[in-house]
C-alpha cells in the first residue's frame, strides 16, 4: 500500500516539476499516438463508409475479418512490421526500423480495424429515413453518403475514441519496432515497461498515473465535444 | 586544432546502433560511458537491449551497427560465418549463483557449479532466463555439464524474462536462479531481495563481454567508420578506464575491463 502512496505523490512530484526528459517522453507518445489515430481515421472512415454504402462479392467477409483485426495481438503486429522494415526484410531500403515512423505504422495497424468497424456500426445504424429524404431531395450518392455520415458523426467519434484508448495504452508492438532507444524512440508506455523491469515500481507507477491523466483529459474534450453536439442536435 | 574542429565537425551528425543485452543497460554502464565517447567523437551512440540472442539476431539482419554482448561462442560463431567483423573482448563480471538467504538445497560449501546444480535439481526450484541470452546460454551449458536435463522438468521455471525480473521471480519462489554480478550487486538492495550468493568463483561462471561491428560486405549500408571508432574507443587506454571507474553506489566496480 505504501509503494501506492508513494507513486501517486512521485507522480504529482514529477507533474509539477516536469523535467525535459519526461516531457519529450510525453509528447512522443502524443506525437506517435496523435498521428497513428490520424492516418488510421483517414484510411479507416472511407473504408467503412464504402462498406457501408456499396454492396460488393465478400463484404460480409471483410466486416468479420474487421472485427477480428480489433482484437490483434500489438506483439505479433510488432513482430510482423519488425519484419517489413529489417534491414533483411522488403522495405529494408527505407532505413525506417527503430525510428518514431515505424512505431507510427505498427500503432496505425492497431488502430484501424477498430476506427473502421465502429465507425461501419455507426454508419449503418443510422435511420434509414435519413437516407431515403436525402435520395427524395435529389441528392447525387455523394451528398447521400455525407449525410448519413453527418448524423452518424458520433458514433464515429466514439470509435476514434476507442482507437487512441488502444494505441495510447500499447507496449507490444512499439517496443520492438521502436527499440525503446533513450531521448528517441522512449515513449510514456516503453518506459513504464523498462522501468518495471529495473525494480523502479514507485516510478513506473506514477509514469502510469500521467498516462491516465493525459489520456483522461483527452477523453473528457473530445466528450464535451460531443456532447454539446448532441444538445444542440435537439 | 584544426584537425579536432574537423573531425568533430564532420562527426557531429553520427549516429550508430548497438545491440547489446539487459544485463548491461540495467546496470547503469551505458548511461555513464556513452556520454563520454559522444562528447569526445561526437558519434551518438543509440542502444536497443534485447537478450544475447536476439542482439546477435539483431545484427546479422543489418538491423544494428555494432554489437556489444557476453556471449563468446555464439559471437565467434556469428564472426566466422562472416555476419559480424573486428570482434574484440571488452570486459568481464563473473557469473553467481544465487539463492533464498537460508539456502535449503545446501549449496555452501560446494566446490563446482555443476555440483551444485544437481543439488539444487535434488528437491529445490530453480528459475531460469529461458531468453537465450547470454545468462541462459551460460546455465544450460552447466546443465549440459551437470549431465541433468532441465527442459520440461517440474523444478524447473523458464519465465523468458530480463535478469533483474528473473530475480525476483527467484525470490518470490524462493528458488535458485544464475546472475551476474554486475546486476545482481545493482539490484539486490534496491530489490529487497532475501537472497544471498551461494556459489561464486568457479571458473566455469567467467563471463566475458565481446563488441564487434556487423560486416559492412553482408550490409552496405551500416555506418562501418563509426562501429570501428567505438570498438576502439571501447578497448583504447581511455575507454578500458571509463569502463573501470564505472561504480555501483556502494563502490563496487560492476565490470573489469580486460581489451587486450
Amino acid at each position: 500500500m505504501d509503494s501506492i502512496i508513494e507513486s501517486f505523490s512521485r507522480a504529482l512530484y514529477l507533474i509539477l516539476h516536469l523535467d525535459r526528459e519526461l516531457l519529450g517522453i510525453i509528447v512522443l507518445s502524443l506525437r506517435v499516438s496523435g498521428t497513428a489515430l490520424l492516418a488510421a481515421t483517414l484510411i479507416g472512415l472511407p473504408f467503412s463508409a464504402l462498406l457501408g454504402f456499396k454492396k460488393f462479392p465478400l463484404r460480409g467477409l471483410i466486416i468479420s475479418m474487421l472485427n477480428t483485426f480489433m482484437g490483434l495481438p500489438p506483439v505479433v503486429v510488432g513482430l510482423f512490421v519488425y519484419l517489413l522494415l529489417s534491414r533483411s526484410g522488403p522495405f529494408g531500403f527505407l532505413a525506417l526500423l527503430y525510428t518514431p515512423t515505424a512505431m507510427i505504422i505498427a500503432q496505425t495497424i492497431l488502430a484501424f480495424p477498430i476506427v473502421a468497424s465502429l465507425s461501419h456500426s455507426a454508419i449503418v445504424s443510422v435511420d434509414p429515413i435519413i437516407r431515403q429524404a436525402s435520395m427524395t431531395l435529389g441528392a447525387t450518392p455523394f451528398q447521400i453518403s455525407l449525410n448519413v455520415i453527418s448524423e452518424a458523426r458520433y458514433g464515429i467519434m466514439s470509435a476514434v475514441m476507442a482507437g487512441f484508448g488502444r494505441v495510447m495504452a500499447e507496449v507490444g508492438a512499439i517496443l520492438i519496432v521502436g527499440g525503446n532507444i533513450a531521448g528517441f524512440t522512449r515513449v510514456m508506455t516503453t518506459t513504464i515497461a523498462l522501468e518495471t523491469d529495473k525494480g523502479n515500481f514507485e516510478l513506473a507507477l506514477a509514469l502510469g498515473i500521467i498516462l491516465l491523466s493525459i489520456s483522461l483529459l483527452i477523453n473528457a474534450a473530445l466528450h464535451s465535444i460531443q456532447r454539446k453536439g448532441m444538445v444542440a442536435n435537439r | 586544432m584544426c584537425l579536432v574542429v574537423f573531425t568533430s565537425l564532420s562527426a557531429s551528425a553520427a549516429e550508430i546502433i548497438c545491440a547489446s543485452t539487459t544485463s548491461t543497460e540495467n546496470s547503469g554502464l551505458f548511461g555513464y560511458i556513452l556520454p563520454m565517447f559522444e562528447k569526445k567523437t561526437g558519434i551518438k551512440v543509440k542502444v536497443v537491449a534485447r537478450g544475447t540472442g536476439a542482439a546477435i539476431e539483431m545484427g546479422k539482419r543489418g538491423d544494428a551497427d555494432v554489437a556489444f554482448v557476453h556471449a563468446k561462442e555464439q559471437e565467434l560463431k556469428a564472426v566466422e560465418e562472416g555476419f559480424f567483423v573486428n570482434r574484440h573482448d571488452v570486459m568481464y563480471n563473473d557469473f553467481v549463483l544465487v539463492g533464498p538467504t537460508d539456502d535449503p538445497a545446501k549449496i555452501k560449501g560446494t566446490k563446482t557449479v555443476a555440483d551444485a546444480f544437481k543439488k539444487i535439481s535434488a528437491g529445490s526450484l530453480f528459475v531460469s532466463r529461458g531468453d537465450n541470452s547470454g545468462t541462459n546460454t551460460k546455465e544450460l551449458s552447466i546443465w549440459k555439464k551437470a549431465g541433468i536435463e532441465p527442459k520440461g522438468q517440474k523444478w524447473y521455471l523458464e519465465v523468458g524474462q530480463g535478469m533483474e525480473k528473473t530475480q525476483r521471480i527467484a525470490d518470490e519462489k524462493r528458488a535458485y536462479t544464475l546472475t551476474d554480478r554486475g546486476t545482481w550487486l545493482a539490484t539486490k538492495d534496491k530489490d529487497k531481495l532475501a537472497m544471498a550468493i551461494v556459489l561464486e568463483g568457479d571458473p566455469v561462471m567467467f563471463n566475458q563481454y565481446g563488441v564487434m561491428a556487423v560486416n559492412p560486405e553482408k550490409h552496405k549500408h551500416v555506418k562501418s567508420k563509426e562501429a570501428m571508432e567505438f570498438i576502439n574507443w571501447l578497448i583504447s587506454k581511455e575507454g578500458q578506464q571509463a569502463i573501470a571507474s564505472f561504480k555501483y553506489s556502494h563502490g563496487n566496480p560492476l565490470f573489469i575491463p580486460n581489451a587486450k
